[in-house]
């Protein structure tokens, strides 16, 4: 088969959660069709400049790439609403220091639609100055939407704060990417923002969260989503 | 240029030298050599001086004589008077090596009764007695270049160095080529600074330009005037007797390992008292080892020693080696330096010289006495490596050096001292850049690079100035830049110096099956990160001598057991891959060219390149041969510039891409030192027939412009040399032992960063950096160049109708290269479920 005739199928992975359909974008956002509901995690506004506080100058630019992706993403799908997982920004003093052209980008981004900042560790608070609703959790139909994966079984979840990773091994090589991570029950969303790693999902910190026979990883390639079986991922 | 060739003492010659010297060489039955008396002479008149001298001249001897001497003649300090700055600081590459000297020092110097402190500082130098040398330092301070700097990034170091004479560098030659050579200079540049005075000592293998490290050890003027320091140079003694090994085994085509004459080798360590057999990298020592271990029927004493073991596991080596208990030592170039051996009476090489000064240096290990030969014997791993031997033999004899050629101080290093400075106290931005045009790396140095040098210390040097409020350092009223915070000055101390390793993880023993449960158990030594990221539990590799099976990965630690010594896969170490030397590559491609020349050779490699001259064509030393062939359903286009793999790397990628845009269909490369082989869909050789592709434009200059650009900034290759350059720049954190958990998680990988700032800033300082070290580093771009230059209306072309026999090691190697870009999707497809859409080509 040849590239030209890869790219006309279907780049996007499918999920099936809780008996819903979602589609995993290739970018790392989510789309949950039956909603117009679009869901990011992690973005991490401000990243950069945290670090700055301290001495070390990153690039000062990693929120307007983390916003110019996100606003690709929003042109794509069109929803009607938006689901900030947690994390979305880096600290408590973030959102003081965004720059005020990312501001206006932000804005622009939410206008004309329902936008939800669910609460994460680094940005336990609402965003100070900015619309939208500020929410620990949302249960929306079957699924409900946390930042941390809760202990335990759970039915229809969808969380990030772990930036999962897969990795896998072939021909002696490995290949290791961001991904979602999911058994049918519980779904981890990649990190969507620009300065954001990545943590290998055959991690301790995942033990217990996945149905091991289920567990299946949704890695991102350039402009393709890939479903790799659980057997296949490596640490 | 005058050379002193009288090695022996110097008779007849009025020798000034305070009463304890004379009798210290008197009691000895000895006398000063003429060129330490010359050194010593010309010292005293206040010249900065190069020596350049063989291994045994008496060297380091010379090298102390005038701070001794001068030491001898200095008044005592009397009681209750302040105690002065430390007199001579003596600067090698190696801790080892520094504390070596310290004791051959002492030595004399306690029989002449000169009463003097000499002490070393290096980072095993506990706190209370770093503390002490700043409170009464010694007279000699024997330390390292890292040290140097922090030495000069405190407050106290005008005072420190105030009484400073005399600054003797060793090895020098070793040290120039580096980022650590670019930050000495600009430390010794700070030195000249607190003494104008200063005289510098250089001691030095033989070089290929003097001048280079001429200019390196004095002043260089603020307008371009080049200074020199003087030069002694002192011919070699007797030259050393080297062999290539004559197997009666059949000779490989590729490959590096040599096992085909083990049993050759190890019948020489029996006839010898105690051999060093030197390899290029730590996997082929591992392997070296093994095969050895495999066929050691008498159970001779045989022991491993390369930098990835533990300190203590090479110290006992060390030790054992002293006391001449060892027959054989396999050793990578953590030997390489100066260090003295007990009685090592033959050196091997496995495996190609790769250098013709590198060889030099390595056999000077055998036998360190100048008046006796040492014997070395070369065992080259394939065809293309016994040229090669030949020619570093031949150069060896004819006395030819070669090393790489100096380039211009890094930027990075720049910024760290920069930082640095400040830390010591206040400066000014005129007189400090006065300062570093005066560091021979530097010289060259626009203003306005270093203006923005010091931006990016202050606040990251952005266009967007975001960061002003949190500004490192600052300009304050009066014109004088200083540091905003003493956490920065810690920071820098946590951070300083140019050696940034491959993340590594601790190897640790455990019993077998204990999976990722492993706990505890002994270290063996540290191991690239990368590598054994690309293993999974169960795979089995070569380390401390031993296969390992990889039990699991926890944090900073691998867990291993002890495997069957059946299949190990073997570990393939980034580092210590050299490039093969243009001198030596000059000499290969003449003896190509010159058939008289292959009677030195043996008949399996004289008759291969018979049989290339009836196939095909052998070229002309001035010539490139271009081949082209059909094998399987591919295509072939093979070139053989002799330029080094990593030159051969960029003439692939760049090649490419140009083929690719003539529709030729290229589907991949494989480049090693000596050839380039290209392989693709569409009938190169036809092509070129036809004229819709031609030599000349496919090998243009003008591929190193624009298209190297495009590729540059599509380079995965960058991202690693971004790190490093990061890392010294001070953007990026050292990972230090035992807080990389915390490291891991507040740290950004330094590929988004680069893939950020390559997007929005692409002409940053620190992007510069990184193109200057890949250009000149890792894509060997100059030698490119040079290549490209060279051979411009001189390339043949052979179209045949099979492989040729010149080819045939080439060919050996295609499917060993490692995937990038596209074929990593291919291989996420594969793992899809998709394997036959996207077959791996």
């Amino acid at each position: 088969m040849s590239v030209a005739q890869q790219r006309q199928e279907n780049p996007y992975g499918e999920i099936e959660l809780a008996g819903q359909a979602l589609v995993a974008d290739w970018a790392g956002c989510l789309y949950w069709p039956a909603e117009a509901c679009l869901i990011v995690s992690d973005l991490h506004l401000e990243k950069g400049s945290s670090h700055a506080v301290r001495g070390r100058f990153m690039p000062p630019y990693d929120t307007g790439v983390t916003l110019t992706n996100l606003a690709q993403r929003l042109a794509v799908w069109a929803p009607k609403r938006v689901i900030c997982l947690g994390d979305s920004f880096h600290d408590d003093q973030a959102v003081d220091r965004l720059p005020t052209r990312y501001r206006a980008q932000l804005r622009s981004a939410m206008a004309g639609r329902d936008w939800v900042w669910i609460a994460g560790n680094h940005d336990p608070g609402a965003p100070a100055g900015l619309a939208g609703a500020a929410a620990l959790e949302l249960a929306c139909g079957p699924l409900v939407f946390r930042h941390e994966p809760s202990a335990g079984t759970v039915s229809g979840e969808i969380a990030g704060h772990l930036h999962p990773a897969g990795k896998i091994n072939r021909r002696g090589r490995s290949v290791r990417r961001r991904c979602f991570a999911g058994d049918g029950e519980r779904l981890i969303m990649p990190s969507f923002g620009a300065f954001t790693g990545g943590l290998n999902v055959r991690d301790e910190a995942f033990d217990g969260l996945f149905e091991p026979e289920r567990l299946c990883a949704w890695m991102l390639g350039d402009h393709r989503v890939y479903r790799i079986g659980g057997n296949d991922l490596v640490r | 240029m005058k050379t002193v060739n009288d090695q022996t003492p110097a008779d007849g010659q009025a020798i000034d030298l305070p009463r304890p010297f004379l009798d210290w060489f008197a009691k000895r039955g000895w006398r000063p050599r003429a060129h330490q008396l010359q050194l010593l002479a010309r010292s005293q008149a206040g010249e900065s001086m190069l020596l350049i001298a063989p291994t045994g001249a008496g060297k380091t001897l010379a090298g102390f004589l005038p701070s001794l001497t001068a030491l001898a003649g200095r008044p005592r300090r009397k009681p209750g008077e302040r105690h002065r700055g430390v007199h001579t600081l003596y600067i090698s590459p190696l801790k080892a090596l520094a504390v070596d000297i310290q004791r051959n020092l002492k030595m004399p110097v306690d029989e002449m009764g000169l009463n003097l402190a000499i002490e070393t500082r290096t980072g095993d130098t506990p706190p209370h007695r770093r503390q002490r040398q700043k409170l009464v330092p010694p007279e000699i301070l024997l330390t390292t270049p890292e040290q140097l700097s922090l030495l000069i990034a405190t407050k106290d170091a005008a005072r420190f160095f105030e009484d400073l004479e005399f600054v003797i560098l060793d090895e020098l030659h070793s040290l120039v080529t580096s980022k650590r050579g670019h930050l000495l200079a600009l430390a010794l540049a700070r030195l000249r600074a607190f003494r104008p005075d200063l005289r510098s000592i250089g001691l030095s293998a033989t070089v290929a330009e003097p001048d280079e490290l001429r200019r390196w050890l004095v002043r260089q003027g603020p307008h371009g005037e080049i200074h020199l320091s003087g030069l002694i140079e002192v011919a070699s003694g007797a030259a050393p007797q080297i062999t290539i090994l004559q197997s009666r085994e059949r000779l490989p085509w590729a490959g590096h390992s040599a096992r085909y004459a083990m049993a050759e080798v190890y019948e020489a360590i029996k006839r010898h008292k105690t051999t060093i057999l030197f390899v290029n990298t730590r996997s082929q020592a591992e392997l070296l080892f093994k095969e050895l271990w495999n066929i050691n029927e008498d159970d001779l004493p045989i022991a491993l020693h390369h930098g990835s073991l533990d300190v203590s596991r090479r110290r006992r080596v060390e030790q054992a080696m002293a006391d001449n208990s060892l027959r054989a030592i396999v050793a990578t170039s953590t030997l390489d330096l100066g260090i003295d051996w007990g009685d090592v009476d033959l050196v091997a090489h496995i495996g190609a010289p790769k250098g013709a000064s590198r060889l030099a240096q390595r056999i000077g290990r055998s036998n360190h006495r100048m008046d006796e030969p040492s014997r070395a014997i070369l065992v080259p791993a394939n065809r293309f490596e016994v040229l090669e031997c030949q020619a570093a033999l031949d150069a060896n004899y004819l006395g030819a050096q070669d090393t790489p050629p100096l380039r211009d101080g890094a930027l990075d290093v720049l910024a760290q001292h920069v930082l640095g400075t400040a830390c010591a106290g206040p400066f000014f931005a005129d007189a400090l850049y006065e300062e570093v045009l005066g560091a021979a790396p530097y010289a060259n140095l626009s203003r306005d690079l270093f203006d923005q040098v010091v931006q990016f210390v202050a606040t990251g040097g952005y266009a967007l100035r975001t960061y002003e409020q949190y500004a490192k350092i600052r300009r304050t009223e009066d014109g004088s830049w200083r540091i905003t915070h003493p956490r920065f000055a810690q920071q820098y101390r946590l951070n300083a110096g140019t050696i940034v390793e491959a993340p590594m993880l601790e190897v640790r023993l455990v019993r077998a099956g204990r999976g990722p449960n492993a706990r505890g158990g002994p270290i063996l030594g540290k191991i690239e990160e990368g590598f054994i990221e690309s293993l999974v539990p169960g795979d089995t590799f070569l380390f401390s001598g031993k296969t390992l099976r990889l039990e699991g990965i926890r944090e900073a630690s691998c867990f291993v057991s002890k495997a069957d010594d059946t299949d190990a896969r073997i570990p393939s170490y980034a580092g210590g891959k050299f490039p093969l030397s243009t001198y030596l590559a000059d000499q290969v491609r003449t003896m190509i060219a010159e058939p008289k020349r292959w009677d030195a050779l043996p008949s399996q490699v004289s008759g291969w390149l018979e049989l290339q001259k009836e196939q095909s064509i052998l070229p002309a030393a001035d010539q490139l041969l271009v081949e082209t062939f059909p094998r399987g359903d591919r295509n072939y286009l093979i070139a053989y510039p002799f330029e080094g793999r990593l030159a051969h790397q960029t003439l692939g990628m760049l090649l490419t891409r140009r083929l690719d845009r003539a529709r030729a269909r290229p589907l991949g490369f494989v480049a090693t030192d000596y050839t380039l082989g290209i392989w693709g869909l569409m009938d190169m050789g036809r092509m070129l027939e036809d004229g819709k592709l031609t030599l000349d434009g496919l090998f243009d200059e003008d591929m190193l412009g624009d298209d190297l650009e495009v590729w540059l900034d599509e380079s995965f290759l960058l991202k690693r040399t971004f790190r490093q350059a990061a890392t010294i720049a001070g953007l990026i954190e050292r990972r230090h032992p035992g807080k990389e958990k915390t490291g891991r998680q507040m740290m950004i990988s330094s590929d988004l960063i680069y893939d950020v700032l390559r997007s929005h800033e692409p002409n940053h300082i620190l992007l510069r950096a990184t193109r200057e070290d890949a250009a000149q580093g890792l894509l060997d771009i100059r030698r490119l160049g040079d290549m490209l230059a060279r051979i411009k209306g001189r390339i043949v072309h052979r179209r045949l109708d099979r492989i040729s026999p010149l080819a045939v090691p080439v060919m050996l190697e295609i499917g060993k290269e490692p995937v990038v870009g596209e074929a990593q999707e291919a291989l996420l497809a594969e793992a899809a479920g998709e394997a036959e859409t996207a077959k791996l080509t």
